[in-house]
């Protein structure tokens, strides 16, 4: 049932165009491109989690790093940025009720990860910070400044877990794979509960941990069908929506009724 | 077999909830209530988000009340003016529910007040009514004959102002009570999903003296109409109303209904009336533990909404 069908092709196809006059005036430098075919993904009702995949291309790759192995690539696919409320529950006369609470900006609705290799041997967590690359090192700016910088990072911490607990944060180690020396494969997974709207996926190329180029490209995912539709009527025509759902009921009703009458 | 409820945002399984549907229209027909009380809290239990489980809840109610309501008049059994001043109050009680029931949504205490609501509420009626009841019963297997109530006794609500006729009903009363009693139960229809019939039905009884024969019709009138305008505000101002989900609970509690009104009629008054208070406090009860219980997660998500 999961209706997806992304072709994401190579859009780069100067793999080896590189010709050697122009090597022998500058230093080569290596870069990465990654191409989607669709610019969106339709995902139906039944949508139950999917993996999306990514093709791209390394350009100007040198075959000694390439056969060492010393190439990396993580590929991200964030969803669009929303506000989210953190509420921490707390034991009050023997009840647990919401009492904490912590407001974050722009905070992406999902974030899947795919790398060549854990995450801690690509590169050093410094450098991991300065991209702000990964789950962890997303700056998550709390709308309340003024709250203490423990209070800040204890909430943080917890919208982290809950969005890798619902697996709208994942990590998807080894799955990036070389097809070649210039050719890569990124498998990322969208979640049962993927986000609309559109999404940025990102690779970023590193050379023995340094970090080199990173490339990007926007994904649109919609949701479509019969359950979209109803939906986006109940958004966009709430007062038909709400006299519809009245007649309905008040047909079933009547309905009802009928069948009770024969029996 | 999944079906993915629009609104919900959820899949769930189609038959648990015709099987719901059918089993709390099972119950609806039998103790002649709409039901509400019970579909709300199951949805919560089978994890459908409170917001959503109380306005689909109002929804699922209009159908029983409306196919009940229409024998009802075919009886002649219901007193329109009655219902239309109880409508009335219920109109304002239900739209001061809606504005409380955003507001605190918005700080996060929705769930918490929906379940304290329920766990009060159903704790309160369902005591009262296994007290009476088992009274009842008792009375009867000692052989005594019940104490009848003296017609025409009155109380304080009928020294009150501004003074009616209810002619269905034999009725002089004033409407400050009568709108009160609408609004409370317009209040209680948006926040709980519930048509209120469990409340309305003994209040109208107890103390508005009003004939048993036209009270169960009389609620069923008003309750259609406070449901129906509590769905139509949730659907424009919270958009948490799924009709998906509404229509799989009508249709089970549409078949459900038939069978329980015939296994109703061999049961005896006392007993059907114990067995219902002891199912409001199963209900009541299992709230109450949730409420108690250590949560699996301190911690929860939710987006800020725009207002």
């Amino acid at each position: 049932m999961a209706g997806l069908r992304a072709f994401l092709a190579v859009a780069s196809l100067s793999l080896l165009a590189a010709s050697s006059p122009g090597k022998a005036q500058t230093p080569v430098t290596e870069n990465i491109q990654i191409g989607l075919s669709t610019d969106h993904v339709s995902i139906t009702a039944g949508f139950s989690g999917a993996d999306l995949t990514i093709f791209g291309s390394l350009e100007n790759a040198d075959p000694l790093v390439a056969r060492q192995g010393r190439y990396d690539i993580i590929v991200v696919l964030e969803g669009p940025a929303r506000p989210v409320v953190v509420r921490r529950k707390d034991r009050v006369l023997g009840i647990w009720i919401n009492l904490e609470s912590e407001t974050f900006e722009n905070v992406p609705v999902s974030y899947s990860v795919a790398t060549t290799r854990p995450l801690q041997d690509v590169t050093d967590p410094n450098s991991y910070k300065q991209l702000s690359l990964g789950a962890a090192n997303i700056y998550m700016q709390p709308a309340d400044d003024g709250d203490s910088p423990a209070t800040i990072q204890e909430f943080t911490a917890a919208l982290r877990e809950r969005k890798t607990a619902t697996g709208l944060y994942s990590e998807n180690v080894g799955g990036v794979q070389f097809l070649s020396q210039n050719l890569f494969r990124a498998t990322v997974r969208l979640a049962p509960n993927v986000p609309v709207g559109t999404h940025k996926a990102r690779a970023f190329l590193f050379k023995s941990g340094l970090f080199i180029k990173e490339s990007s490209a926007q994904l649109e995912i919609r949701k479509s069908g019969f359950e979209q539709s109803i939906f986006r009527v109940a958004h966009d025509y709430s007062f038909l929506y709400g006299v519809f759902a009245v007649s309905l009921a008040m047909l079933t009703g009547w309905l009802g009724r009928l069948v009770f009458r024969k029996d | 077999m999944g079906i993915y409820l629009p609104i919900a945002e959820i899949s769930v399984n189609i038959f648990v909830l015709l099987a719901m549907g059918a089993a709390v229209g099972f119950l609806s027909g039998m103790f002649g209530v709409g039901g509400g009380f019970l579909i709300t809290p199951l949805l919560i239990f089978y994890n459908i988000p409170p917001a959503i489980a109380v306005a689909t809840g109002a929804n699922q109610v209009i159908a029983s009340s409306f196919s009940g309501a229409l024998s009802h008049v075919k009886r002649g059994t219901l007193d329109f003016k009655l219902g239309g001043v109880l409508l009335a109050g219920g109109i304002v009680g239900s739209t001061g529910g809606i504005f409380v029931f955003g507001f605190l949504r918005r700080l996060g205490q929705l769930d918490l007040f929906i379940s304290l609501l329920y766990v009060v509420l159903l704790g309160t009626v369902g005591g009262l009514m296994l007290v009476e009841s088992v009274n009842a019963l008792r009375a009867t297997r000692s052989g005594a004959a019940p104490v009848l109530k003296k017609s025409g006794q009155h109380n304080w609500i009928h020294r009150l102002p501004l003074k009616m006729r209810f002619r269905a009903s034999k009725l002089f009363v004033s409407v400050i009570p009568v709108l009160g009693l609408g609004a409370g139960i317009g209040f209680l229809s948006s926040i709980m999903g519930v048509g209120g019939g469990f409340i309305m039905v003994p209040a109208l009884i107890y103390l508005l003296k009003v004939p048993t024969n036209v009270v169960i019709g009389t609620s069923l009138f008003q309750i259609i109409f406070t449901s129906a305008y509590t769905t139509l505000v949730h659907a424009t101002t919270n958009q948490t109303v799924d009709v998906m989900l509404a229509f799989l609970l009508m249709a089970g509690g549409v078949a459900g209904a038939q069978y329980g009104a015939k296994a109703g009629q061999r049961l005896r008054g006392e007993q059907l009336r114990a067995l219902l208070a002891l199912l409001v406090l199963a209900v009541a009860i299992r709230l109450a533990i949730d409420l108690f219980v250590t949560p699996p997660n301190l911690y929860s998500l939710s987006g800020v909404d725009p207002t």
